[in-house]
């Protein structure tokens, strides 16, 4: 447990000291303000929108950086130690393959949750001063599952990083793995499943939603979208998705379930790899 | 007392690959053995044995009298120092963080960290970042490294690769120190001017293989490598050979100097024939180096070359 926390304070440390903690702070705080500025153009006002409403928004924009973030902070974690001649050493320590990753895992699941928790809640409370809302525990119970969420979202994609790093063996290939890894859940996994669903013709759609857990991502939407009532009426996703599967609890279970079952890979991938 | 380190008998197989076959060596209490070869004959893969990094294919390893892939292998990597062969560690961090890093991970005092600093010279960049670092400083902070947590049995992978001959004979001069305290160390290279003059005794690797194990003295003997003797002046070439050939010196093919090879026991015979040998102003006697010896046990058939270079 000691080897675990040395190796993941380190790790956090590195964030701090690469400024990547700062980075991905200030994007999302001024991704956050921007939509709540702007989320209201498409109904013909600029101004600051309320905190419910930036917040279906906002899940919609957390999907795209989110991942990206996650995957770009962690896909050398491996094959980085590696080709600096580190991995070898580290190994040679009394530190096992499953410390090693765990202790990655756990520092860069810390930089994400300060990035999320300062950079989202640092908006939400500039944005709910300013429309009132800083008073309604409705508004902040969403709000704070939103930022849960996009946490183990991010932690999903930092596992699914982990991974790619145990199988890579250098630094670009796992670079080239990790973008395709964000394209597909991000961009094509949707786009087949709207292919299918306009296939069926609306038929059944209940194996198409039940589909729609096969993709972190979605699972984060439909949790987020799901457990908020302003978002049921307009997003037509969560219509189809009804049934004890769907309740915020269990989504985000499954989100664990997707941090668990990569790193397992991960840690299986890792014990074999030759050095 | 138990040798620190036994290989028995060992055999690692990469898929098809023999990466070692076969050896079997032992390196003794405050001993510094030389671990030399080619690239590729076994040297690095030696050491990730050691330190159970990989298991053997065959045979058996003992580190400090235990197995290092055993139950006991936490503890023997506390008492194992590693030097890896290219490292360049945390180019973001400081030599300091960088030891204090490891020195949390292998649970040896943050104290020692500052006394290592010091060891090897590196204090006053202590606070820079490695990025900043040359060469030779890296592997100094590579070393302090491996001293962390003062370890029995060290294992330097090509130490001085790279480094200028002021920095290797630097490094050297703190490896000798280590032996004074009583510290076994393997030390692996390719890089054969420098090293012998630190180690006790040398075990030459070729694919895989022991070629040879042994003080310098025993190669030497057991090699029966012949002695060189360089000439300076102008010497007439055919009295020369005329004179030394019932000695058991011969002529080497013309080259820029005029150079003798022979049987070293005849060394005295040999000196005072040159002495009373018109237009000889000077001489030098060459006795067969590592190198030489390394040269002679890598070749497979076994014959001794003509004239080294």
């Amino acid at each position: 447990m000691h080897a675990v926390i040395t190796v993941a304070v380190k790790e956090y440390r590195d964030g701090l000291r690469n400024r990547w903690i700062l980075a991905i702070t200030v994007l999302l705080a001024a991704f956050a303000v921007g939509l709540a500025y702007f989320g209201g153009a498409a109904s013909g006002s600029v101004g600051v929108t309320s905190l419910s409403t930036t917040i279906v928004s906002l899940a919609s924009l957390a999907i795209f950086i989110i991942p990206l973030v996650a995957l770009m902070l962690a896909y050398d974690t491996l094959v980085g130690e590696e080709e600096q001649g580190t991995l070898l050493l580290l190994l040679t320590y009394p530190l096992t393959r499953g410390q090693l990753l765990l202790g990655k895992f756990a520092g860069h699941a810390a930089i994400l949750a300060t990035a999320t928790l300062i950079g989202f809640g640092a908006a939400g409370l500039l944005v709910a001063g300013d429309t009132g809302e800083l008073g309604d525990v409705e508004v902040w119970r969403a709000f704070g599952f939103f930022i849960l969420s996009s946490w183990l979202l991010g932690c999903v994609f930092l596992a699914l990083a982990q991974l790619i790093s145990a199988w890579a063996g250098e630094k670009s290939v796992a670079a080239g793995v990790a973008l395709l890894v964000w394209i597909w859940f991000v961009l094509i996994f949707d786009l087949l499943l709207l292919g299918g669903l306009v296939m069926a013709e609306g038929q059944e759609g209940g194996w198409l939603a039940r589909l729609l857990l096969l993709n972190p991502t979605d699972i984060f939407r439909l949790a987020n979208f799901a457990g908020f009532e302003a978002a049921r009426s307009y997003t037509g996703l969560t219509h189809i998705a009804v049934g004890p599967w769907f309740q915020p609890a269990v989504l985000l279970g499954l989100l664990l379930v997707w941090i668990i079952v990569p790193l397992l890979l991960a840690q299986w991938r890792f014990a074999r790899r030759a050095l | 007392m138990t040798a620190p380190l036994e290989f028995i008998n060992v055999t690692k197989d990469y898929a098809g690959f023999k990466a070692l076959d076969g050896l079997s060596f032992d390196v003794q209490p405050g001993e510094v053995l030389g671990l030399l070869g080619h690239n590729g004959a076994g040297k690095t893969t030696s050491m990730k044995l050691v330190l159970g990094v990989i298991a053997p294919t065959q045979g058996s390893i003992r580190v400090l009298g235990e197995s290092p892939t055993g139950h006991a292998s936490d503890r023997l990597r506390r008492a194992l120092g590693y030097l890896p062969e290219n490292v360049s560690f945390y180019p973001q961090l400081t030599g300091r963080e960088v030891l204090r890093y490891f020195a949390r991970l292998k649970g040896a005092a943050p104290v020692s960290v500052d006394d290592l600093l010091e060891r090897v010279g590196l204090t006053a960049a202590a606070d820079r970042r490695i990025r900043t670092y040359s060469k030779g400083m890296r592997q100094r902070i590579g070393l302090a490294q491996a001293l962390l947590g003062a370890p029995r049995l060290l294992l330097l992978d090509e130490p001085t690769a790279g480094l200028d001959p002021q920095v290797t004979r630097e490094f050297y001069r703190m490896i000798d120190d280590l032996r004074g305290q009583g510290v076994s160390i393997l030390i692996s290279s390719h890089v054969l001017p420098g090293v012998e003059a630190h180690i006790d005794r040398a075990a030459i690797l070729g694919r895989g293989r022991l070629l040879a194990l042994g003080s310098l003295p025993e190669l030497r003997d057991r090699a029966r490598l012949p002695l060189r003797i360089r000439l300076q002046g102008q010497p007439d070439p055919e009295q020369t050979a005329r004179v030394m050939q019932p000695l058991g010196f011969a002529l080497c093919p013309p080259g820029p100097v005029l150079e003798l090879q022979g049987d070293p026991a005849r060394k005295l015979e040999a000196v005072r024939a040159l002495l009373a040998l018109p237009g000889v102003t000077d001489f030098e006697l060459i006795q067969p180096a590592l190198e030489d010896l390394y040269a002679h046990f890598n070749r497979h058939d076994g014959e001794a070359a003509p004239c080294m270079p």
